[in-house]
């Protein structure tokens, strides 16, 4: 029996403004039903690409409304990916440690919520930074039925 | 743009925020007022129904942490009401099971204030 390939791929590009990231849902949304995933990994993808473009506007841009977001997803039958470019200040990932939630509570800290939600999520999420050029994080998830 | 919409309701000395749409950071800033208006109010006995709440994201589930220490250190509570699977296994995801107190429905959670 042949197996049909599915491949495929789209692109997004968004200003850095929190009012972008419903468009930035909706974009993850219409691609992955596409693709054909259970809905819960649907939801889960949504959640960690809105969490990674709000630490872009938060943290690589500083909440500056004209930065740049390019959003790629790719798939085929196995894998979906999605690539999320931004021109703001470099990430260093490993200097955000994984949040104890009672700290946090204790010093008001509400920031790393989001990469521990990434990384929860997706089963991979890597991160390449290249100062004064581009950041880029590529969330990946496992999507082979059966 | 995201929909999202509050509104507060008393119910004695409660208050009932309840929450529809989509909770990400473009919306955070409305229920981060209704917070700051209660706390201004000395308004501490708080109960959120999230039965029309669609999404949250880690910047809504901020707002709750940013305000809990206040409204305890006057004897209040935000306690959580309604949630739906989807919402909870975020929420569960955090490990907030342990700092919030999440109940089925809006009588349960005033029961536990009025210490019944």
């Amino acid at each position: 029996m042949s197996v049909r390939r599915k491949n495929r791929s789209a692109q997004l590009k968004v200003k850095s403004r929190t009012e972008n990231l419903s468009e930035i849902r909706d974009f993850v949304s219409g691609n992955a039903r596409t693709a054909d995933i259970p809905e819960a990994t649907v939801e889960n993808i949504i959640l960690a690409v809105d969490e990674a473009c709000t630490n872009i506007i938060k943290h690589a841009y500083n909440l500056s409304p004209e930065g740049e977001i390019i959003i790629k997803i790719e798939y085929d039958e196995e894998k979906f990916m999605v690539t999320i470019i931004d021109y703001g200040k470099s990430f260093e990932p490993d200097r955000v440690p994984l949040p104890d939630l009672q700290k946090y509570y204790r010093e008001h800290r509400v920031g790393g919520l989001g990469m521990y939600l990434m990384k929860s999520l997706m089963d991979d999420v890597e991160y390449i930074s290249v100062p004064g050029e581009y950041n880029q994080v590529l969330l990946s998830k496992n999507i082979r039925s059966g | 743009m995201a929909e999202f919409s509050t509104s507060v309701r008393e119910n004695g000395d409660i208050s009932i925020i309840n929450l529809k749409g989509f909770l990400d950071a473009h919306t955070a800033p409305t229920l981060e007022s209704n917070f700051t208006q209660l706390i201004n109010d000395s308004k501490f006995k708080i109960v959120v129904n999230f039965e029309n709440l669609a999404y949250i994201s880690s910047a809504g589930l901020g707002v709750f942490m940013a305000y809990i220490e206040s409204i305890r250190d006057n004897k209040g509570d935000i306690k959580l009401t309604n949630m739906s699977d989807k919402v909870f296994n975020i929420f569960d995801l955090l490990g907030f099971p342990l700092l919030y107190e999440i109940y089925k429905n809006e009588e349960e959670a005033i029961k536990k204030f009025s210490g019944s």
